[in-house]
């Protein structure tokens, strides 16, 4: 079947099997940030904004986001970058394997809540499990870049 | 230190931070086959028949191995040193079926959909045996997991596949039974660890295609890509020279990927059909037929006087190494290695036994902490119970017993404690924790208590007299650096960390130093990141071959400069004649070195030690815990770490931090179920419980750096060390809050529940 | 794994009604469910084209279109404000906000799941569905139903002055409950629903938010065993749970 989804704000138009799921349908166009860590819809890896909202692209077939708008951190670089230096700085990537989901849902968290408190951070975060750090170096690195951002964004490396 | 010591920026983290496509599937062949395994649905079975016929008529499909197709040589998948302490007990695919989930055939196809309609077609006529899954009958049971003929032992480990015996050994030091019986309290408890998962975010991944030499190049997502390529040369039958290991970035390890779970299967199917092919395990097979830490028993005795003096230990832990034995042996002496050795201070004897036996369970293999974790959990627990009923304080208990720096530690080969802070570690972590203040707990009303909890633990930095690293230094014409090492960056940050302490030989920056690897074309050899090892033998490696390296940098200015070396004086990027002042700069010696010159300006270095120095550490725990639910909320969670000098404080921290999540993920949720016909139930993330970012509590970490004279910089490891004091801690907060003695892993807010409901009006 | 034949965005009711009268064939909501089964679907029918993605709020009751998603219902005001947070606290633990943007009502509902804290917390709500053939009926009696081939299309909560309460165990804060219960006070009743039994949700009537009243409660609630716990358990837990929904409720204000 023919779909036509907007990829990082480039219109795809695609045959795909209806069975696809988004989250092969982005791989197959490049986005390889998104990545896959189970089958059960439970570790966050696969997340992307489906008409800006963060979504499991595992669990939602292709078909669906026909004539919507799909975005990876491969549309989201500026963003990712400024987020993540503070990841970085406090070493909390380790293998990365998680990043981009938990950066994407990060974006979508201060998008809809730019000064959440502790326990907000961890309940938007909840479903973006990570077996490198603990968690607690993501947490220090989500503090410094929430100072950093009332500081204006600029000054604070 | 300019470098060594620094906070320092992974030399990835941009890349990773920003998604680019840098592990196995992002940049494997886009046309690869893609490969599946058929699994046995039978915990012990013989294949009577097995046709693929209808399944070969697939479109699209490529090939169908069963065990009629491969070597009948046996290998050992563990990632070790030769000769390997783990049993050649495997075949690639065997007719004999050892576990519900074991290899049957192997598929490839164009796509997944055609390799998943053949996995269905394929026709298996299975001869089902009795299984054996209870590990306390395995040894001289009447059901032999591997009767075969072929199976082989290289090592003298006591083993014996015709009693289920993977390895039996003995040691002890003193009058065991004398001191004993002069102790004036004797104690002996059992405890149980299950065979938790490692569950790394990226699942085992191999993808395999012929280079231009006609050679096999296995890129896989692997922590030790030089016995990667030796395993596979001999269960393929072919010359390590025929074959390429490399990695790209791996999404974690943690020990799982230091066994050859995947790598086999393309790689027979590539270098058979010389077709680029790739295997990736769903979430699904990394749990049922992955890799887990040894479930055991252990069963602890330990003999104290009233003061608290700790005289006497014998430790005895039973082994469940599953279905084949990879890291059997191994993992189950440092049980005693790295548990014992703690209580150094008062030491009159000890004694440590083990078995490990065969069971038709999933295969184990090696897992952060690599059997201490077990040790530790069993002994910690013993002591803080000890401690109870001696009325005294645990800390207390503890100063009172601990191994101190100078100490000769007999249970621990008798290497001497050159370098060792866990007193002050121990102070320090209860200081954190409040614990004057809030030991043992304090009754919140509303049926919540809040508790705490104590333990400590050590670990090693290599295997001695086994591990070897290597690096090789070479300067660019540019005066930067490249960096090679077979040693592999899992999201640790070895490459970083290595770089840091080559920048400080070389006076430079970090960033002047490019690191590659890890790839047995390119890399020297190292054994591969495991047991600790890296920071402290691959790390010497590269002093030595950056001090090396600069000799020769000085050598080849002095020439240039007309000059004799002793006039020279270098800064890491220009060298001057302090007689004539006359310099040249590192980019002109970088060119120098690539014109009419004959001094190589690349140098390669191994290391290996005679010693494994221990890290230690000590963890407290405050929790609240929930009387009638049984439910235990983690309040903060304090560390600290004595693992040598600090190289990067931000990595160390977020080891230390990591491994203590895993902890607390194995002492209260990570459970592992199997059906009575063998079937594991905890088979995905939904079923296996790890601890989300709101299960962990707080947990903060500090360092008491001790200087480890035989380590670069002073260094000892951290890398598995971290994962040990979550469960003999959390297990003592949960006593202190309720009075039980939870000796069985996962304390599962059910069990807590029902002791308290059981003893409530006690 | 699942396999699809044939994807249809539904255009109308009656297109997806007549199309969901064939066994092969498969409305799908979020899909969250459905993909981990390795089901052979001849054709998937999406409503997601259909408008039925919104909470409408009426002078009586809160319209909840089948797509109306978790992350919808945790986030509405009105609804929470009606049931003192009821809703929000039966789905804010489940998985994470990625999942909770993705999972229906619709879906939540017509799967009749055991685990469902949302099946859970609608019980003790006033709370209809309104089937595309089968009219309009209370929550309570559709749970009780078996599947058929009709659609679910809309929740209805009547708005209703009541004190309400939320109380689950879970082994991980965000995994399925170990046992869920929810609580009502309306006009003087008492309605409880324990859901994670582990069988599906069942409603309970007591007269009193007493202590008593829950322990009464607790003794007829039929638990079974599974992976995350025993039957002894949950028994032991329904009776903490719903001694402690209990107490929230007496301790409320009338909202």
């Amino acid at each position: 079947m023919i779909v036509s989804i907007q990829l990082n704000g480039k219109k795809i138009v695609d045959d795909i099997s209806p069975d696809m799921t988004l989250f092969k349908f982005v791989r197959e166009h490049g986005c390889y940030s998104v990545k896959c860590g189970c089958e059960t819809t439970n570790c966050g890896l696969c997340t992307v904004f489906f008409d800006g909202k963060p979504i499991l692209s595992c669990a939602m077939l292709a078909a669906r986001a026909d004539g919507h708008r799909v975005e990876t951190l491969e549309g989201l670089q500026k963003e990712a970058e400024e987020f993540g230096q503070f990841i970085a700085d406090q070493g909390a990537e380790q293998c990365g394997f998680c990043n981009p989901g938990m950066i994407m849902n990060a974006i979508a968290l201060f998008r809809e809540n730019p000064e959440p408190t502790d326990d907000e951070i961890k309940r938007y975060l909840a479903g973006n499990l990570c077996r490198c750090s603990g968690y607690e170096g993501q947490l220090r690195g989500i503090h410094a870049f929430m100072e950093y951002k009332k500081q204006g964004g600029a000054a604070c490396e | 230190m300019r470098v060594v010591g620094q906070r320092i920026r992974k030399k990835d983290a941009m890349q990773l931070v920003t998604g680019k496509p840098v592990y196995m599937d992002d940049v494997a062949p886009k046309d690869c086959l893609i490969v599946k395994i058929l699994r046995s649905p039978h915990a012990n079975a013989l294949i009577e028949d097995i046709n693929i016929a209808t399944a070969m008529k697939v479109p699209g499909i490529e090939v169908i191995y069963t065990w009629k197709d491969v070597p009948n040589v046996r290998f050992a998948q563990a990632g070790q040193t030769y000769p390997e302490w783990s049993p050649y007990d495997r075949l690639i695919l065997d007719q004999h079926v050892r576990f519900v989930g074991d290899a049957v055939a192997i598929v490839a196809g164009e796509n997944e959909a055609c390799v998943d309609r053949a996995l269905k077609m394929i026709k298996v006529k299975y001869k089902v045996l009795p299984a054996l899954l209870d590990y306390h009958e395995s040894i001289d049971n009447e059901i032999l997991v591997h009767p075969e003929d072929n199976w082989e032992s290289l090592y003298p480990v006591g083993a014996d596949n015709k009693r289920n015996i993977c390895s039996h050994m003995e040691e002890s030091h003193g009058d065991l039974e004398g001191t004993f019986a002069d102790c004036d309290i004797v104690l002996e408890r059992t405890y149980h660890v299950p065979a938790v998962n490692q569950a790394m975010m990226e699942t085992f991944r191999t993808a395999c295609y012929i280079d231009t030499y006609g050679r096999l190049v296995v890129l896989s997502s692997t922590q030790i890509v030089y016995h990667v390529r030796r395993i596979l040369a001999r269960a393929l039958g072919i010359p390590q020279s025929k074959i390429r290991s490399l990695k790209p970035r791996i999404g974690g390890g943690f020990g799982a990927k230091q066994t050859v779970v995947t790598e086999i299967y393309p790689a027979f199917v590539t270098w058979h059909t010389k077709k680029p092919s790739k295997l990736i395990y769903s979430r699904y097979e990394s749990q049922i037929a992955g890799s887990p830490r040894h479930e055991m028993d252990i069963r602890v005795k330990i003999g104290a006087d009233k003061d608290g003096t700790l005289r006497a230990f014998d430790l005895y832990n039973l082994s469940n190494t599953g279905a084949y034995g990879d890291h059997g042996p191994t993992t189950a002496g440092l049980t005693g290695h790295k548990s014992m050795p703690l209580y150094t201070g008062n030491m009159e004897a000890f004694r440590h036994v083990f078995d490990v036996v065969y069971t038709n369970t999933l295969a184990t293999g090696a897992y952060r902490g690599y059997g201490a974790t077990q040790g530790i959990f069993a002994l910690e627990s013993l002591v803080n119970e000890l401690a109870d009923i001696l009325h005294m304080d645990p800390v207390e208990l503890r100063l009172k017993n601990v191994v101190r720096e100078g100490m000769v530690m007999p249970a621990y080969f008798n290497e001497p404690a050159a370098s060792c802070r866990l007193d002050e570690c121990l102070v320090r972590a209860a200081e954190m924790i409040g614990w004057k203040d809030k030991y043992p707990c304090r009754d919140m009303g509303n049926g919540k208590v809040r508790s705490v909890g104590i333990a400590m633990a050590m670990q090693g930095s290599c295997i001695s007299y086994v591990d070897v690293g290597s690096a090789t230094i070479s300067l660019n014409e540019d005066g930067s650096y490249r960096l090679a090492i077979a040693a592999a960056d899992m999201g640790t940050g070895c490459d970083t960390i290595l770089a840091q302490m080559a920048a400080e030989c070389l006076e430079v920056s970090v960033d002047e130093i490019f690191v590659s690897g890890a790839d047995t074309d390119s890399s020297p050899y190292d054994s591969g990141s495991y047991a600790s090892s890296t920071t402290y033998i691959t790390g010497q490696a590269v002093v030595k071959a950056a001090t090396e390296l600069k000799k020769r940098i000085c050598t080849l200015a002095a020439r240039m400069l007309e000059c004799d070396v002793d006039d020279l004086e270098y800064d890491g990027h220009v060298a001057k004649d302090i007689k004539t002042g006359k310099s040249v700069t590192l980019q002109d010696i970088g060119f120098k070195a690539q014109c009419f010159n004959d001094l190589a300006l690349q140098v390669t270095e191994s290391h290996t030690s005679p010693v494994s120095p221990p890290p230690y550490m000590a963890g407290a725990v405050e929790i609240e815990l929930d009387k009638e639910t049984g439910h235990v909320e983690i309040l903060d969670y304090a560390a600290v770490v004595d693992c040598g000098t600090v190289v990067n404080p931000n990595l160390a921290t977020i080891q230390v931090e990591g491994g203590l999540g895993q902890g607390i993920g194995m002492t209260l949720f990570e459970n592992i179920q199997y059906s009575d016909k063998g079937v594991l139930r905890n088979n995905s993330l939904m079923q296996y419980k790890i601890p989300t970012r709101r299960d962990v509590g707080t947990l903060r970490v500090e360092f008491k750096p001790s200087y480890e004279p035989t380590g670069p910089f002073g260094v000892k490891s951290i890398g598995e060390i971290v994962i040990n004091t979550p469960a003999p801690a959390l297990a003592q907060a949960i006593h202190n809050a309720t009075g039980g003695y939870f000796r069985d892993l996962p304390i599962t807010s059910e069990k807590i529940a029902m002791y308290c409901l059981e003893h409530e009006n006690e | 794994m699942l396999k699809i034949k044939e994807y249809v965005k539904a255009e109308s009711l009656e297109q997806a009604y007549e199309l969901n009268q064939k066994r092969t064939n498969r409305i799908i909501g979020g899909m969250l469910w459905m993909r981990m089964s390795d089901a052979q679907i001849q054709k998937a029918i999406d409503l997601s084209g259909l408008g039925l993605d919104q909470i409408e709020e009426t002078e009586d009751a809160f319209i909840l279109g089948c797509m109306v998603t978790l992350r919808q219902m945790e986030l509405h005001e009105g609804m929470n404000a009606m049931c003192g947070g009821l809703i929000r606290k039966s789905v804010e633990d489940i998985v994470g906000v990625q999942f909770r943007n993705l999972a229906t009502v619709g879906g939540s509902l017509v799967g009749r799941f055991g685990f469902s804290d949302v099946l859970t917390g609608l019980l003790v709500l006033d709370t209809y569905v309104e089937l595309y053939k089968g009219g309009t009926i209370p929550l309570a009696e559709y749970a009780n139903m078996k599947r058929d081939n009709d659609i679910l299309v809309h929740v209805i909560i009547k708005k209703t002055a009541g004190r309400y309460a939320y109380q689950a165990h879970r082994n991980t804060k965000t995994d399925f409950p170990v046992l869920a219960v929810a609580a009502s006070m309306v006009d003087g009743k008492v309605k409880a629903a324990v859901g994670a039994r582990p069988q599906r949700a069942r409603l309970y009537l007591a007269d009193a938010p007493t202590q008593e009243a829950a322990e009464a409660l607790a003794a007829a609630v039929v638990t079974g065993s599974n992976m995350r716990a025993s039957a002894e358990y949950r028994s032991h837990l329904a009776k903490v749970l719903l001694k402690r929904a209990f107490a929230e409720i007496r301790e409320k204000e009338e909202q």
